[in-house]
């Protein structure tokens, strides 16, 4: 045992035991949920190396969600853009639409080694609340929703679809009516129903263990992206892209590359009106450290520690937090954090549609409207990997609006 | 320390009867009639006062309790606003225990240490912040008994034993069991299993043991009273507010019709 790095060596060691990720992170929960999150960990703990379980994980992700899914090369984009190779990791393709299936696959599983009968979820967009459905259908676990009133409108879609897969889609009214809210009444639900009920967060933030079990799912992604480009190119991308709302889609892809200084990171948030205009979800460029939701992280708020209304064009980053590993890795310099707006997310997601016959949801349009701007100024032997992590079905309906069609 | 909690704790042990805790939230429905309320609450029977903090996002809280932050926020409330109060309140009355009640990130941003500092100078006794459990008394607890300040932690019905003693390890002033799992204002606890609860709380302390969340009339307020060192009534109080409200009532009605109801309660244990 003398070969082991120091752990502040690599940006791929956190959290430590207490779930934290320097400052960020924890277990901020009330006493009440305490012996919960204590018994998710221990479980987590327990079957993150078990060889069965993880077995399991796989079997279902190659024959039931299609794993693994292709890096695809965006040749005609690549071509439009006059710049690098611009590859993209299609997690749309997978069972349900987007990358959140990778995630509840992996707590359900874990759910049902702890005897729970009963599965709750938060949704956004409704992404993650479909692939939570999805997988209590498939394992008979009754499933109940929460989604804020605000969403249930501009998601309608999605929520049919959780009502044929059999779940519960209780409207959220508190607040705001958006995900924050989803998610403060998804933990009030777990509060009163201790015994039998497991939380299936969406993204990697909440109280450890599961910012550390999000990405570890959803880390599925950056792996394979590691194989497959070897296999094109026979050497690592020079920038990674991806979206952000909590951060799952882009942990995932980026935290197997964390440790290779020759891949520049970046993660892209949501900007919506503009960052100046407030009108925003870009927690890191225009948020502060503070406590919700069971972590330490950034957060969008006013001074008085009031938490703020974020906004964007895609209901999916539309959160005015951000996981807590981001917050770290945001301050250790490793990854890069910029924002898109609203218009700049349309006017991608309408030459990919174009160009390359895919129609991208709203959020991965953001992390495109990125690659727009920055692949032309690199040279065309360098190769960028966008995840593309949702399809865009759900949103044609938002994007008829923005563009003035009816439908 | 401060010693109004302890000396409040005494005299209701000498009267041998259970001190009544009544919540509600600072700058609900607005400054002025908050404070109207306030400062009426020692003389209409409650013998422990806590004040809610207002947070945007209360994830403990019932609705009765969301509705009074967001009415507070929405007519300018503010952790500032929240301490002046207590001093205004202090001005007249230095015996009733005030213990602030919220959640960690309004004091986070407005500066822990400095926090628990003017919170001790203007008169408050004691805090009770939902989402810090024992793993994380780094942030605030340590600090908080460091600079005098009653640090009140709930215990509930998943607390078994030895979860038990990692809560009570730095608790002071008094033990909150909080005698549902669930959120506040919502469903009511069963008496026989809450006494048993009670009881075996008490053999790991010494503290006085307050009991709360579901309690909304005298008759429970006595039933509780019987076997709890104090009984905690918030949501009912705080709907109270709302109703009044709604009624239309002027300043000092509202105050009225919440003493009201804090009598009726503090019957219930005399
Ligand atoms: C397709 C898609 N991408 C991204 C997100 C944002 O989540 P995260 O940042 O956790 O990947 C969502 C959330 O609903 C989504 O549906």
């Amino acid at each position: 045992m003398n070969s082991a790095a120091p752990i502040t060596d690599s940006y791929r060691s956190g959290p430590d035991d207490s779930g934290h990720f320097g400052i960020f992170g924890g277990r901020f929960v009330a006493e009440t949920l305490m012996p919960l999150i204590l018994e998710v960990n221990q479980a987590w703990q327990k079957y993150r190396h078990d060889e069965r379980y993880l077995a399991d994980i796989r079997y279902y992700a190659e024959h039931y969600v299609g794993r693994p899914s292709p890096l695809y090369f965006a040749r005609r984009l690549t071509n439009h853009l006059g710049g690098a190779k611009i590859y993209f990791k299609r997690d749309e393709l997978n069972h349900t639409g987007s990358h959140k299936i990778n995630n509840t696959l992996g707590q359900i599983l874990l759910a049902r080694r702890m005897n729970k009968r009963r599965i709750i979820a938060e949704t956004g967009a409704g992404q993650h609340g479909v692939a939570a459905a999805t997988v209590c259908a498939l394992f008979d676990l009754p499933c109940v929703v929460y989604m804020g009133e605000t969403d249930i409108e501009r998601q309608a879609p999605n929520v049919f679809r959780m009502k044929l897969l059999g779940t519960e889609v209780v409207p959220v009214t508190s607040g705001t009516a958006t995900l924050k809210d989803a998610m403060n009444e998804a933990l009030r639900d777990w509060v009163a129903n201790v015994e039998d009920t497991f939380y299936i967060i969406g993204t990697c933030a909440g109280p450890h263990p599961y910012p550390e079990m999000v990405r570890e799912f959803q880390s599925v992604i950056g792996r394979e992206t590691r194989e497959q480009i070897m296999q094109w190119e026979n050497r690592l991308p020079d920038v990674l892209i991806a979206c952000i709302g909590g951060g799952s889609n882009a942990m995932g892809l980026f935290h197997p590359f964390l440790d290779d200084p020759s891949v520049e990171i970046i993660g892209v948030e949501a900007g919506g009106l503009g960052i100046e205009t407030g009108q925003h979800a870009a927690s890191l460029s225009g948020g502060l450290p503070g406590v919700l939701h069971g972590n330490r992280t950034y957060l969008l708020q006013n001074s008085d520690g009031q938490i703020r209304d974020a906004h964007s064009i895609s209901a999916g980053l539309d959160y005015p937090g951000i996981g807590p590993e981001h917050s770290w890795l945001y301050e250790q310099e490793r990854i890069e954090y910029v924002s898109v707006t609203d218009q700049e997310a349309l006017e991608a997601f309408q030459v990919c549609c174009r160009t390359e016959g895919i129609i991208p949801a709203l959020e991965p349009s953001h992390a495109l409207a990125h690659v727009f701007k920055l692949a032309p100024s690199m040279s065309k032997e360098q190769i960028i990997v966008m995840n593309m992590c949702g399809r865009g079905d759900k949103d044609v309906f938002t994007v008829a609006e923005a563009l003035g069609e009816k439908l | 320390m401060t010693k109004r909690l302890q000396t409040r704790f005494e005299a209701l042990a000498k009267k041998n009867r259970a001190g009544l805790v009544t919540f509600i939230t600072a700058g609900d429905p607005s400054p002025e009639i908050s404070l109207e309320i306030l400062n009426g609450l020692p003389e209409a029977g409650a013998d422990i006062i806590e004040l809610g903090m207002p947070f945007s996002d209360p994830m403990a809280d019932g609705p009765a309790i969301q509705l009074s932050s967001q009415r507070a926020l929405n007519n300018g409330a503010s952790m500032i606003k929240t301490l002046e109060m207590v001093g205004s309140f202090r001005e007249k009355e230095d015996e009733t225990p005030i213990i602030l009640m919220g959640y960690f990130n309004p004091i986070y941003r407005y500066g822990s240490q400095e926090f628990l500092n003017d919170a001790v100078a203007i008169g408050v006794d004691g805090l009770i912040i939902v989402d810090l459990p024992p793993e994380e008394d780094d942030e605030l607890c340590h600090a908080c008994l460091t600079a005098g300040l009653n640090w009140i932690r709930l215990t509930t019905p998943t607390s078994d034993n030895s979860r038990l003693s990692s809560i009570l390890k730095n608790s002071s002033g008094f033990v909150y069991h909080v005698a549902i799992t669930g959120i506040t204002g919502t469903r009511s606890a069963e008496i026989q299993e809450l006494e048993s609860t009670v009881k075996r709380i008490r053999s790991q302390t010494l503290l006085p043991i307050a009991v709360g969340f579901g309690v909304k009339s005298q008759s429970q307020v006595r039933e509780i009273g019987r076997f709890a060192d104090a009984v905690v009534v918030g949501s009912a109080l705080v709907n109270t507010v709302k109703s009044a409200l709604e009624e239309n009532l002027t300043k000092q009605q509202i105050g009225l019709k919440v003493h009201e109801f804090v009598s009726e309660l503090a019957t219930g244990l005399r």
